[in-house]
């Protein structure tokens, strides 16, 4: 098991330099650069030699190789540098972001699981009855429903309800209030992401918990439980359920790490100041420092989560440590 | 994934139309909501095909007397803030829909796949590194991706269907990748090495079919994502670009503006993808079923 | 009820809202003191140096901790010209024949740390923005090409010399980014107010959550008496539009002062009635079709005139008002300023006549003669941005389509966009816009001067005579010969050569909380913001 470990944890040392490469001249190719945005991307008349210092500053007309090394070398003392944007910390930048993102991440995350584990167990039980059919296809339905489209529906629907109820329009706060200042701020913020967030993501965890329901409902001990004349609720709680749950543990598991950096869109409709936001600005202001460390972020937790997996999968079947 | 007794339900060419056949015949009596996404996707398949036939007006076509008109008898679902008739855009917005889903899941499934099974029997350190390769590739978030990709080749449909594309082949790749590693250990394959095939048979004549299970899977899947990243694109303002009647487009700036005022501008297109997504998902949840034995009941 | 009726409702229930808006500012209530203005803001500002920047994302959060030597007048904020004090005393006349300005300081101001500000942080200030070090960044340093020295011969006086008489000085005086920093800080180090800000404005404590939000609060020691009015400012940033409407329907914000599309002011009417009070305004912004000259056919003075003769500006402004932010047919210089073109001199001009049919015709016989068959296609680089880019080029495709032109559009985010214009250089006919904070048509109209000189007229061309009447116009301060040479330049730009378009003037809408009271809307989204005058009536 040991030595599987070492195994593993060495393969991430690629995968994570190679994130690092793509992500450098990823970004080096899409055209245009940060200055000419900062100077020119508002219209109004500008010194073109304000352009070529802040390229300068920047560091931005060194050669690649030299570029892409003190990048790197800073990683390894821990140094993200500065964003190419704000000129602030990398460090300082992300964490706050973090924090919002882990938020929603969790709360989308309970959502679905409230959502999915009843669904799926529903729809296993009641195979192939009207029940399955409206439990899937609600499932599905949320799969399908663009979430921004989802996203301006709540908040147009919260505005309008609360108008037409208690006389005033009532929106989502816009800013972010820790939950240990203000829960209630907080949450009348958050939930709502977390809603159409978890909702969405509970598709993938239904039809996982439905197709680990039905297996387990045919596996051997089950039957023998059956046959005993257990009855049927009693099969379905203590028998069954604990077995599917692993499978679904793990698609969870997998969805939770997606949910850190991917919420890109939803953030945007619900102005959340978090991961997947911070992502698209970088991305479209060429902030090279920034979107590489944000990229590395998120394969970090992608290759942990992986790793978590796959340690969790060793540890239950003995046969993928030796092959 | 992995199963090994998916090659016994699929065995071999010469039976391949029978077993296709039957996989339909039981999937209409067994599968009714995948049934009644194929119909869907059907509906949208002729929508995209006779587009010219079913749209009363030119979907590009600007009145400039009637901006957001609600919907009615001249304009069927009303008209979008530059006057052009929404209804006709939704069913030329299919044929973009249709085009951007078949085409990135086709090519991108196809490169998974051949990359997938490649990898698979060539196995040790070909196997390894392109593992790598498709881990770099998975660690970063789909529309990220995507995103990179639009600001690199710029937008348009092509473009569009490119950056859409990428992301999906280490997806399927990996997916094919162990399916197509309990393949390899079959009899039939060891039996085909020794006789001396070469590789390009070994894989293509026996183990790509072997894996088409999984394959179709993914297909399916594909179709239903591209549609919704190619709106979430062009909400972000990067996918399809105007004139080009697109829903996602159809979705984005105005129709926000608008969706109170004149809801119909945000809802029906909102409702098309929906729809579509919701269509090739059932369908394809059938299809998995169908062609996954350990789901298959009995 | 049907659109039309609809629109009608809520264009009376907009002028009622303006009549009620114009009222209360005319009846002049008492101001109250108390309250935090928040307001919502596109975008974060990259650093806080207004001197190197030149986005409007740092004037909303940035000026109001800041003062300026000359501003606009924050009480008739609609009148481009008129430029009063801030920190100084006097508006100076000019002497030495036009060549010499002395500014007298307010005494007893002093910086948020308590340090006295005198001549010597004025100087360094302008120094910083003229004649930057070698190393440091100043973003329109261009615009003070008439300045030869900055002096400040006492502790209260400071004297601008220039090279030449120039109507431009007074206006880039007052442009709203040049922000009076201490000059020991200055002397420290240059860059020092990229991350700090420290002013002598109405607020200070800056305080500031990354991509969320800046916050100040008033200044006890500000130098205009019993102000601000506020207690403190928030802005709040929010890159979505529908979002930033939405915010001020659900009152997490009172205010947005960038502007709102057409439909946003009348759904929040209609929603919250005189809760919302509309201010208006036409906008120094505009949009221009630039065709690339380095590229056939477009380098072919004819087909170039067919793409403008093409464009119904007149009824275009009728139809695009009501559903995007550009309004105002115009020519190069900003419409409401006494250099503009009056109707009838645009009405001589290609692309403005009054008889559209005969224009379209002409249009279709330069095409002819220039050998371009109908449907020829070419691409329409745009912006991705909706408000106004891509509503004005899915327009213009149509109007073009109407000369047999098939168009596309090739639309692309901000920095490739200005990597196309800038470096590629490979576009047919592209949008392209200019947005300037201060009204100064005598410097704005450098978009149209020869690529060399200008460095931001992306056509490619070169052009003499134009460059000519520019600087003749700029080293006068007869305002009679400037309007005489700005009518030539732009007959020249316009309809003779047909060097580069302009679509229509962006028109500022701000429909805003009705408690918030004292400020006044402006033609550009970068005045009148230091917020000093602004209450709230709750």
């Amino acid at each position: 098991m040991h030595q599987y470990i070492v195994k593993r944890i060495l393969l991430m040392i690629p995968t994570l330099f190679g994130a690092a490469v793509l992500v450098f001249f990823l970004m080096r190719m899409i055209p245009g650069d940060v200055c000419e945005l900062r100077l020119a991307g508002t219209g109004s008349t500008f010194d073109p030699q304000a352009l070529t210092l802040c390229q300068e500053e920047l560091g931005l007309d060194e050669p690649m190789f030299v570029q892409f090394a003190s990048w790197v070398g800073g990683f390894f003392v821990g140094d993200l540098g500065t964003s190419m944007w704000t000129n602030q910390p990398i460090v300082s930048e992300i964490a706050l972001r973090f924090q919002v993102s882990l938020q929603i991440a969790l709360m989308a995350t309970v959502v679905s699981i409230v959502i999915s584990i009843p669904m799926g167990i529903i729809s296993a039980v009641k195979r192939n009855t009207w029940a399955d059919y409206a439990v899937r296809a609600f499932s599905i339905a949320g799969i399908a429903m663009p979430s921004f489209w989802l996203g301006i529906l709540i908040i147009l629907g919260l505005l309008v309800t609360s108008q037409a109820w208690y006389g005033v329009p009532w929106m989502p706060p816009i800013t972010y209030v820790p939950i240990w200042e203000d829960w209630k701020v907080n949450l009348s913020m958050l939930i709502w992401p977390a809603l159409a967030t978890g909702y969405r993501y509970s598709a993938v965890a239904t039809r996982m918990t439905r197709s680990a329901m039905l297996e387990v409902l045919r596996e051997d001990y089950v039957r023998t439980a059956r046959a005993k004349g257990l009855i049927e609720k009693v099969i379905v709680n203590r028998h069954a359920l604990k077995n599917a749950l692993l499978p679904v543990v793990t698609v969870i598991g997998i969805e939770f790490a997606f949910l850190m950096g991917g919420l890109v869109v939803t953030e945007q409709v619900f102005n959340l100041n978090g991961l997947g936001k911070l992502f698209v600005e970088s991305v479209s202001n060429h902030d090279y420092t920034m979107t590489q460390s944000l990229v590395m972020l998120v394969a970090l937790i992608f290759v942990v989560t992986n790793f978590i997996v796959d340690l969790f999968y060793a540890w239950l079947d003995p046969r993928i440590r030796y092959s | 994934m992995a199963t090994s007794e998916l090659p016994a339900n699929m065995p071999t060419n010469a039976r391949t139309h029978r077993t296709a056949w039957q996989v339909f015949t039981r999937m209409a009596r067994r599968q009714p909501l995948g049934v009644a996404g194929g119909f869907i996707v059907l509906l949208m398949i002729i929508m995209a095909v006779f587009a010219d036939y079913i749209a009363p007006h030119d979907p590009t076509a600007m009145n400039y007397s009637a901006f957001a008109v609600a919907p009615g008898a001249e304009y069927w679902l009303g008209t979008d803030p530059l006057g052009r008739d929404v209804f006709s855009r939704i069913v030329y917005g299919a044929r973009t829909a249709l085009f951007v889903g078949f085409v990135s899941a086709l090519i991108g499934g196809g490169a998974g796949l051949v990359l997938g099974v490649g990898s698979a029997y060539f196995g040790g350190l070909v196997d390894l590194i392109f593992q790598r390769v498709m881990d770099i590739f998975m660690s970063f978030p789909l529309i990220i991706m995507a995103l990179a990709m639009v600001a690199i080749f710029g937008t348009g449909t092509d473009k569009v269907i490119v950056a859409i594309t990428i992301p999906f082949v280490p997806r399927c790749a990996r997916v094919v990748r162990s399916s197509a590693l309990a393949v390899r250990e079959m009899p039939y394959v060891d039996a085909a090495r020794s006789i001396g095939y070469s590789h390009s048979r070994i894989i293509l004549r026996h183990m790509v079919p072997n894996v088409m299970a999984p394959f179709l899977i993914m297909i399916t899947a594909f179709v239903g994502q591209a549609i919704l990243l190619e709106a979430s694109l062009s909400y972000l303002g990067l996918g399809v670009q105007e004139p080009t009647p697109a829903w996602g487009l159809m979705l984005q700036g105005g129709a926000e503006l608008y969706a109170e005022s004149a809801p119909w501008i945000a809802v029906f297109p909102g409702l098309a993808i929906t729809l579509a997504v919701f269509g090739f998902n059932l369908f394809g949840d059938a299809v998995r079923d169908t062609l996954d034995p350990r789901l298959r009941s009995q | 009820m049907s659109s039309g009726l609809k629109t009608f409702a809520a264009s009376v229930a907009v002028t009622a809202a303006l009549a009620l808006g114009l009222g209360g500012a005319m009846a002049a209530e008492t101001p109250k003191k108390g309250g935090v203005l928040k307001f919502v803001v596109p975008d974060e500002p990259p650093s806080f140096d207004g001197h190197r920047e030149t986005t409007f994302a740092l004037i909303h959060p940035i000026a109001p901790f800041y003062s300026l030597l000359a501003k606009v007048n924050p009480e008739n904020s609609s009148d481009p010209t008129d430029i009063i004090c801030d920190l100084c005393t006097e508006m100076p006349k000019a002497t030495d024949g036009g060549k010499t300005f002395t500014f007298k300081l307010r005494q007893g101001v002093t910086f948020e740390d308590g340090s006295p500000l005198d001549a010597k942080d004025v100087k360094a200030t302008f120094d910083k923005i003229i004649f930057p070090a070698e190393g440091v960044s100043s973003a329109r340093k261009a615009y003070f090409v008439m300045v030869d020295s900055v002096e400040a011969p006492d502790a209260s006086t400071v004297v601008f010399k220039l090279k030449y008489p120039s109507s431009a000085f007074i206006p880039a005086l007052a442009m709203p980014f040049n922000f009076i920093y201490d000059d020991a800080k200055l002397a420290q180090d240059m860059h020092w107010y990229e991350k700090n800000v420290l002013g002598s404005g109405p607020f200070q404590k800056f305080e500031r959550q990354a991509g969320a939000f800046i916050k100040g609060t008033a200044s006890p020691n500000y130098y205009e008496k019993g102000k601000p009015y506020l207690d403190g400012i928030e802005a709040i940033f929010a890159k979505k539009e529908s979002l930033r409407v939405q915010a001020i329907r659900g009152d997490r914000a009172a205010i947005e002062f960038r502007g709102f599309p057409p439909q946003s002011r009348d759904d929040l009417v209609k929603a919250l009635g005189k809760d919302i009070t509309v201010q208006e305004s036409d906008w120094n912004c505009v949009l221009l079709i630039t065709p690339n000259h380095r590229k056939k056919p477009f380098d072919d003075v004819r087909v170039r005139r067919a793409l403008t003769l093409a464009v119904d500006r007149w009824g275009g402004s009728e139809y695009l008002s009501k559903i995007a932010i550009v309004k105002t047919v115009g020519g190069i210089a900003f419409p409401k300023h006494p250099l503009a073109a009056t109707k009838a001199e645009l009405e001589q001009l290609a692309g403005y006549w009054p008889d559209l049919a005969k224009s379209r015709e002409e249009a279709k016989k330069l095409l002819k003669e220039a050998g371009i068959p109908d449907g020829f296609k070419f691409t329409l680089n745009n912006r991705a941005v909706d408000q106004p880019y891509k509503i004005v080029g899915t327009w213009l495709i149509d109007q073009w389509k109407q000369i047999g032109l098939a168009v596309d559009q090739q639309v692309q985010p901000t920095g490739p966009f200005y990597d196309t214009l800038r470096k590629k250089q490979d576009f047919d006919v592209s949008i392209d816009f200019n947005c300037q904070s201060i009204v100064n048509p005598l410097l704005d109209v450098s978009k149209f001067i020869s690529a060399e000189r200008s460095g931001s007229q992306y056509g490619g061309y070169e052009d003499a005579e134009v460059d000519k009447l520019f600087d003749a116009m700029n080293q006068t301060d007869d305002t009679a010969e400037q309007r005489k040479l700005m009518r030539r330049m732009e007959q020249i730009v316009l309809d003779e050569k047909a060097l580069g378009f302009i679509t229509m003037w962006w028109y500022r809408i701000i429909p805003h909380r009705s408690y918030v009271k004292g400020w006044n809307v402006s033609p550009s989204h970068y005045l009148n913001q230091d917020l000093a005058n602004v209450w709230l009536d709750q």
